[in-house]
């Protein structure tokens, strides 16, 4: 198993927190993981992104020219990383943002109500957390209490927020 | 037969490289019995520059490293953050510590380093052969000004004891001359202060000696002591600069 | 379970936990997370940690610290290591100990921030005044760089030399999984009978010094570091073959790149061409012997080198192979990182 995985979005949308979750999740797991953020200047509320490789195996390469997934949380994002996207591949588009349809055929795509999910869950700023949500049902590659574990461990110092965490994790594995 | 006078333990053996008539043996002396008065023998790390003092190291009988050119304050630095119990000393003279070295001295003044400075301060390029130094007066001449230092073309000279005085972190800052046996005395003193600061934690300090360089300013010994003594002094006041310890 | 942990941040732990305990240094990007993770760090375990003035005080701060006996490290990028080579030559010269880091971005000149490979010639030619050599490391990932940093100053110690670990921006970004080692045992450590820690007097007092005046004693001291530099490729060389038993193209990257050419190797074995990878983790000492041995087997067709410069390491593959193989080069610049398709696309194109 190998998973290849670009996030890209606003800086501020929580893309690297999104990616660090899943690399907590393939320690836990015992899975071997690299998770590469885009850094510089652009990272000041312009665009970010990170790759991160989930692997069985160590991981060779860090950097992926096509990705298995694409997460993209905002439309230039989407428009930036949709070409690359591996044949038979899937992109989570949060639809909140982006009212763009992707125009590839040969990929699965999930549009993500992400911002709105995340309101209902409690909390604006949980829209990572539901599309993190979506992409553990999506790849297959670990299961939701390890993420829920993550997630409680992420936010041991702020406890008051896991509930909201929880629901807007919830709200996107069970799309 | 009694012993009236004996060579400070803090200086080795080896016969200085000084031209006649310089003032560096005389202000290495000082420096290594202040250093021996203090009880410094087996307790101390000096800092050699490059310029006229770069033998240095084969003068005073200590641990010394050989800095490259202007970082001494650094290598200082580096010694006493790493040996905070000893006392660590640089050498510099104005071409290594007021030019090439001007941001190392500054900032480890401003950073408080708990060292002592002693900054000879002769005017001029000695090693190098007589261009001019940071600190050349003005009308001075020196062999890359040779009509004398015009403020329009080379610029005006540094006044370093009364510059760092501005700051926060030095704790001692004294401007000394060599020129007859009462201001040696008080350099003497100054330097000593110094290395008692240093030893009680205080801060930076920092003496600055006018020296005589009568090679290069093509000056016998008598006529160089007396342009320390009236050209150097008018320019350069002696006195005391920062004491923390002052009473107001 | 291990710890996910970014590259900078892991280099600056295992430095800690073998032995550094001073760090002087200067802001720059991308190489930031050491000296901030220092600036607490260090104070936990009784040590001590400047931020200089710049980068021609911090590496004379390191003379002064590592002349005086102490293990003391700091680290830079590009720009920052190039103020320092004027140090770096006192401090080969005067074999005083100490690690220094190159998180390596693209330049010349300012250049950019993004990674690259360009101060190869800088890091292994000795890239200040004078005859002189580091050991120069070329970790491929977080868990590599702590495993060489830990031991670094035992290293260093031993041979009087300063090792650098050459990465890229990219070693210090990313995150991977580390086991980090136990805190080194300091009070085991030989005392340092060269180092002015402050006790000297007469014959037994020490001068850390680089300045060698009278030609005769130069060129004996200069014989002395070329023998401690063949002792070094002796005793120290350090290099990887991925498949290259039975390869006919054999890759040669090293840091990162490498392991971008390991998914190449793999992805070309795929498609039924022999490539294998010759991965030197030493570059300086470089290993030779490897590259020759490798050069002289029969079924090796070529080598292509692979690097994120305009092609610095392939005049030591070069020179190494005797060029009994063809050495053709590969190589992305300026902050552009090859991907393993990029790497396969070449081969191909090429075989």
């Amino acid at each position: 198993m190998e998973n290849k995985i670009i996030i890209a979005g606003f800086g501020g949308q929580g893309v690297q927190a999104l990616g660090k979750f899943i690399s907590y999740a393939s320690i836990h797991d015992g899975k071997e993981v690299t998770f590469l953020p885009s850094y510089g200047p652009e990272m000041r509320g312009g665009t970010s992104n990170c790759s991160v490789v989930v692997s069985d195996a160590p991981v060779a390469s860090p950097i992926i020219a096509h990705p298995d997934m694409l997460i993209a949380m905002n439309k230039p994002s989407l428009h930036k990383f949709e070409g690359i996207v591996k044949p038979g591949g899937t992109i989570i588009v949060n639809s909140s943002l982006i009212e763009d349809k992707v125009e590839r055929t040969d990929v699965k795509v999930l549009y993500v109500d992400a911002n709105r999910l995340a309101i209902e869950a409690g909390n604006a700023r949980t829209a990572n957390i539901v599309v993190l949500g979506a992409y553990t049902k999506l790849s297959g590659v670990f299961t939701p209490e390890i993420m829920k574990a993550v997630i409680e461990h992420q936010f041991a110092k702020k406890p008051q927020v896991i509930p909201a965490n929880f629901a807007a994790f919830d709200l996107g594995y069970n799309l | 037969m009694a012993v009236v006078f004996e060579k400070t333990k803090m200086l080795t053996d080896t016969p200085f490289h000084y031209c006649p008539g310089c003032t560096h043996g005389i202000a290495h002396r000082l420096v290594a019995e202040c250093l021996e008065e203090l009880g410094a023998e087996g307790n101390c790390v000096g800092v050699a520059p490059v310029g006229c003092a770069v033998f240095a190291y084969n003068y005073f009988n200590c641990d010394m490293q050989e800095a490259s050119h202007g970082r001494a304050p650094a290598v200082a630095t580096g010694i006493k953050r790493v040996c905070p119990d000893k006392l660590v000393f640089s050498y510099q003279g104005d071409g290594d510590l007021a030019s090439i070295g001007m941001a190392e001295i500054v900032h480890a003044a401003m950073r408080g380093e708990k060292i002592t400075v002693i900054f000879i301060n002769n005017t001029i390029y000695g090693m190098t052969g007589g261009q001019m130094a940071p600190t050349t007066l003005i009308g001075e001449k020196a062999t890359t000004c040779i009509y004398g230092r015009d403020a329009e073309k080379n610029g005006n000279p540094v006044k370093m004891s009364e510059m760092l005085a501005t700051l926060t972190g030095p704790a001692y800052i004294e401007r000394v001359a060599l020129f007859d046996a009462a201001h040696v005395r008080a350099a003497k003193k100054a330097i000593k202060k110094a290395f008692t600061y240093q030893k009680e934690q205080k801060g930076f300090t920092f003496i600055e000696v006018l020296s005589a360089c009568p090679t290069n300013w093509g000056m016998s010994p008598e006529q160089a002591i007396d342009f320390v003594k009236t050209k150097m002094q008018d320019f350069y006041p002696l006195g005391i600069y920062k004491d923390v310890e002052a009473k107001n | 379970m291990k710890k996910l942990m970014k590259g900078n941040e892991a280099i600056a732990e295992a430095a800690i936990r073998g032995g550094c305990r001073a760090f002087f240094g200067y802001p720059i990007t991308p190489q930031n997370e050491i000296p901030e993770y220092m600036s607490w760090r260090l104070f936990e375990v009784g040590g001590t940690f400047v931020q200089a003035e710049s980068e021609v005080a911090s590496i004379n701060m390191i003379y002064g610290a590592c002349g005086a006996g102490a293990r003391a490290m700091t680290s830079s990028s590009s720009p920052g290591i190039s103020l320092m080579q004027e140090g770096i030559s006192y401090i080969c010269c005067a074999e005083i100990p100490c690690v220094l880091v190159n998180m390596v971005r693209g330049g010349p000149g300012l250049g950019g921030i993004q990674p690259a490979q360009g101060d190869y010639f800088q890091a292994c030619k000795g890239g200040g005044h004078g005859d002189y050599h580091m050991i120069v490391f070329g970790p491929q990932g977080v868990q590599e760089c702590v495993d060489l940093m830990y031991n670094a100053f035992d290293l260093a110690e031993k041979y009087r030399i300063p090792v650098m670990m050459l990465g890229d921006g990219m070693l210090g970004q990313i995150m991977e999984p580390v086991e980090l080692p136990e805190m080194k045992d300091l009070s085991a450590l030989p005392k340092k009978e060269w180092a002015t820690d402050g006790t000297g007097v007469g014959t037994g007092r020490r001068i850390v010094n680089s300045l060698l005046i009278e030609p005769d004693r130069l060129e004996a001291h200069i014989k002395h570091l070329e023998e401690k530099y063949a002792e070094i490729a002796k005793n120290e060389t350090l290099y990887e073959e991925y498949m290259t038993d039975d390869a006919e193209i054999v890759l040669t990257a090293y840091g990162t790149v490498a392991r971008i050419a390991k998914s190449a190797v793999r992805m070309l074995r795929e498609k039924g061409i022999k490539a294998g990878l010759l991965r030197p983790i030493t570059l300086y000492p470089f290993p030779q012997d490897a590259f020759l041995r490798t050069a002289q087997k029969d079924g090796v067709k070529k080598f292509i080198c692979l690097e994120l410069s305009s092609g610095q390491m392939i005049e030591d593959v070069k020179l190494s192979t005797h060029m009994l193989k063809p050495v053709e080069f590969y190589g992305r610049n300026g902050g552009n990182v090859m991907t393993p398709e990029d790497i396969v696309a070449f081969v191909t194109k090429e075989a």
